[in-house]
């Protein structure tokens, strides 16, 4: 078992091991090679980003380059390495304060002696301020220290700091490989984890979500009747307002607990309770907290509105595969009788058009419309075909 | 007959208005506010409540709550004749009260205006019997409608989005593109229209599919509205079939993301989305 055992069907991890070995000849006197200070892991969500990131960190202290076992690599796994520091954000944005706390340690001279690795999850939701404050120490950093910034794309970053980046293309992990994953990792049986992977079409977080947890399955396969049940338009509004009524608890599941601990923490750290504060300036950033909470709930509600969709879409794909005589396997697979009456049912045009009501309602929904309506127009276009 | 603020009259105004003329045969004094008159004043009027003169009427004002409850009691006990004046709190009602202030004032209003009268001056009867003079008076020929009602009291930004919308469903698509620039043209936000209109529909749909002969209490926990807005929507509802229910759904929804999209052509996507809204009612 090596550290690399984590990172689900990537090509990258080779020349990412190479690298590994350059570090290495480095740090005993040899040239740089592949190594460099700074790096940008992009790819889709479900990719596996952070985990590729985690695992490049592991290898740099690992005296054996990532052998898994030792204390380097057990202690980046369990986040306690003094050397591997990590910024992960549940905001919508990173605060210019996570990066101020960030900077200094940075700079910073390896504890254990080898590399100073500084991990930013979602570099994405670093803001212009943000970005600014980070900028000069992803220039110039210290000789042993390395970024490694995670994105969906390279146009997600600034083009100043992209610039200064190595940047690392994931893809979306072939099933094969996110079953074999979730088999040995989650101890699942081989058909459930061909399931996951399917039903994930490739992401691998839902994947291990969908194999381990049974209210997530039947959830999916709540949000996979939506197609088959539109006879009137009584039925496509309940299906749009029982979306949204999901997507609700799924936001008040996530964020209320933690919300309610955020709200406690800052107060104690404004120093609530204790004389000489000004209990209005607590009050104001309290404020200003719960704002970005409220819009935290809003793009949580949002994305699992939209995760809802992307299932909505595979099925619709499914559906168009049959009519096409296409023979693959179905995303849905389990579900190939019912879907293939739907198929039977109507016209390749007119699953197409279905196709196209789901996309634009996603697309609408990142607009910021207003969700319910939008769903209901997609019911109903759904509906008509 | 005399009126006068509590806190405005005085011993010597009191004594004159109740002590016997020679001239007049009847008179009587509106005092408003009496919890307001001052201790002196209060005295004299239980005493006069005590005994009065015949054909001097004193008529007492008070809003209730607990100032001058001392007065009050006082006054009970020396007889007074008291009416209990209950507020109107029910919409229904607050409606029946507007419609007869519309007809004393020699205008005549209908139930759905009147409702729009309520829901945009609000339940106080005073606002609402000043509104309904106002616009019986101004209406031409006395016919208070629901426009002539916008055009006067509906202030509040998301009463007019509700304006477009019924007169969108109602196929008076005419008078909603009027209302619609009226309204935006007054600063009502874009979103509140279409959110209007997304709301008027998505109950008209659900009615329309509701099982026949639903009754009307149960229509309206299903739609979570109040039971009289069942009827009015029952009378919307005349004129549309299904499909033609979707497509104006769909119709409010490009219209939504045209808004959210971007702001100078609001009015274009919302006015386009009121005359999809006629097409498919037609249909
Ligand atoms: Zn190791």
């Amino acid at each position: 078992m090596t550290v690399w055992d984590a990172v689900v069907g990537q090509t990258v991890v080779p020349s990412l091991q190479r690298t590994v070995a350059d570090a290495a000849g480095y740090l005993r006197g040899g040239p740089r090679g592949a190594m460099t200070h700074a790096w940008l892991f992009t790819g889709p969500p479900g990719s596996g980003r952070s985990v590729v990131a985690r695992a490049f960190a592991a290898a740099l202290q690992c005296p054996t380059g990532g052998c898994g076992q030792c204390s380097e690599c057990a202690d980046v796994r369990a986040r306690t390495h003094p050397d591997v520091a990590s910024l992960v954000t549940e905001g919508l944005n990173i605060r210019i304060s996570q990066v101020r706390e960030l900077v200094p340690r940075a700079a910073l001279r390896p504890a254990r002696g080898r590399w100073q690795v500084v991990v930013v999850e979602d570099a994405d939701r670093l803001g212009e301020d943000a970005a600014d404050a980070l900028l000069l120490s992803v220039e110039e950093p210290p000789e042993r220290t390395v970024w490694m910034l995670c994105a969906p794309t390279a146009e997600d970053i600034v083009p100043t700091i992209r610039s200064r980046c190595r940047v690392v293309n994931l893809r979306t992990p072939p099933y094969a490989d996110v079953a074999r994953h979730l088999v040995a990792s989650e101890g699942v049986d081989l058909e459930t984890a061909e399931f996951a992977a399917r039903a994930s079409q490739g992401h691998v977080g839902r994947a291990r979500a969908l194999a381990t947890d049974a209210e997530v399955r039947e959830r999916r396969a709540e949000v996979l009747r939506l197609p088959f049940d539109l006879a009137d338009i009584r039925q496509c509004l309940d299906a749009a307002a029982n979306l949204v009524e999901a997507a609700k608890a799924d936001a008040e599941k996530h964020c209320d607990a933690l919300d309610e601990r955020e709200v406690d923490e800052l107060r104690k750290a404004l120093g609530a309770g204790t004389t000489g504060r000004k209990p209005r300036n607590i009050e104001a950033a309290v404020k200003d907290l719960e704002r970005e909470q409220k819009l935290r709930r809003t793009r949580v509600q949002r994305d699992s509105i939209d995760r809802a969709l992307v299932d909505v879409l595979a099925l619709y794909r499914d559906v168009i595969m049959l009519q096409l005589g296409v023979r693959t396997e179905l995303v849905n697979e389990e579900m190939r009788p019912s879907i293939d009456r739907l198929a039977r049912s109507g016209s390749p045009a007119a699953t197409l058009r279905r196709m196209e009501a789901v996309v634009a309602a996603r697309e609408a929904l990142q607009a910021n419309a207003l969700p319910l309506l939008q769903l209901e127009a997609m019911a109903l276009a759904l509906r008509e075909g | 007959m005399s009126q006068v603020a509590g806190s405005e009259l005085t011993a010597g105004g009191l004594a004159e208005h109740v002590s016997p003329s020679l001239f007049a045969t009847r008179r009587v004094l509106i005092v408003n506010d009496v919890q307001d008159v001052t201790e002196a004043v209060g005295d004299i009027l239980v005493g006069y409540v005590r005994s009065p003169i015949e054909d001097i009427h004193v008529v007492l004002l008070h809003p209730g709550g607990v100032k001058g409850k001392k007065l009050l009691t006082a006054l009970r006990k020396a007889g007074v004749h008291e009416v209990a004046a209950e507020r109107l709190t029910r919409p229904d009602d607050q409606v029946a009260f507007v419609r007869a202030e519309v007809r004393r004032s020699g205008g005549r209003i209908d139930e759905h205006a009147a409702r729009q009268l309520v829901e945009s001056v609000g339940g106080d009867l005073r606002g609402l019997a000043s509104a309904a003079g106002q616009l019986a008076a101004d209406a031409p020929d006395g016919q208070v409608t629901g426009q002539v009602v916008s055009m006067y009291f509906e202030g509040r930004a998301e009463v007019k989005g509700w304006v477009v919308a019924d007169r969108a469903v109602e196929g008076r698509t005419g008078e909603a593109v009027e209302q619609l620039r009226w309204a935006l043209g007054t600063g009502t936000d874009p979103v509140l229209v279409t959110g209007a209109l997304a709301t008027s529909l998505r109950s008209l749909a659900r009615l329309a599919g509701a099982p026949r002969g639903m009754r009307d209490a149960d229509v309206a926990r299903d739609l979570g509205i109040p039971p009289w807005k069942v009827r009015v929507l029952r009378g919307q509802l005349r004129g549309w079939t299904p499909n033609g229910l979707s497509q104006a759904i769909r119709a409010v929804a490009e219209a939504d993301l045209a808004v959210k999209g971007g702001g100078n052509d609001s009015a274009l996507a919302l006015t386009t989305a009121l005359v999809a809204i006629g097409t498919a009612r037609a249909a």
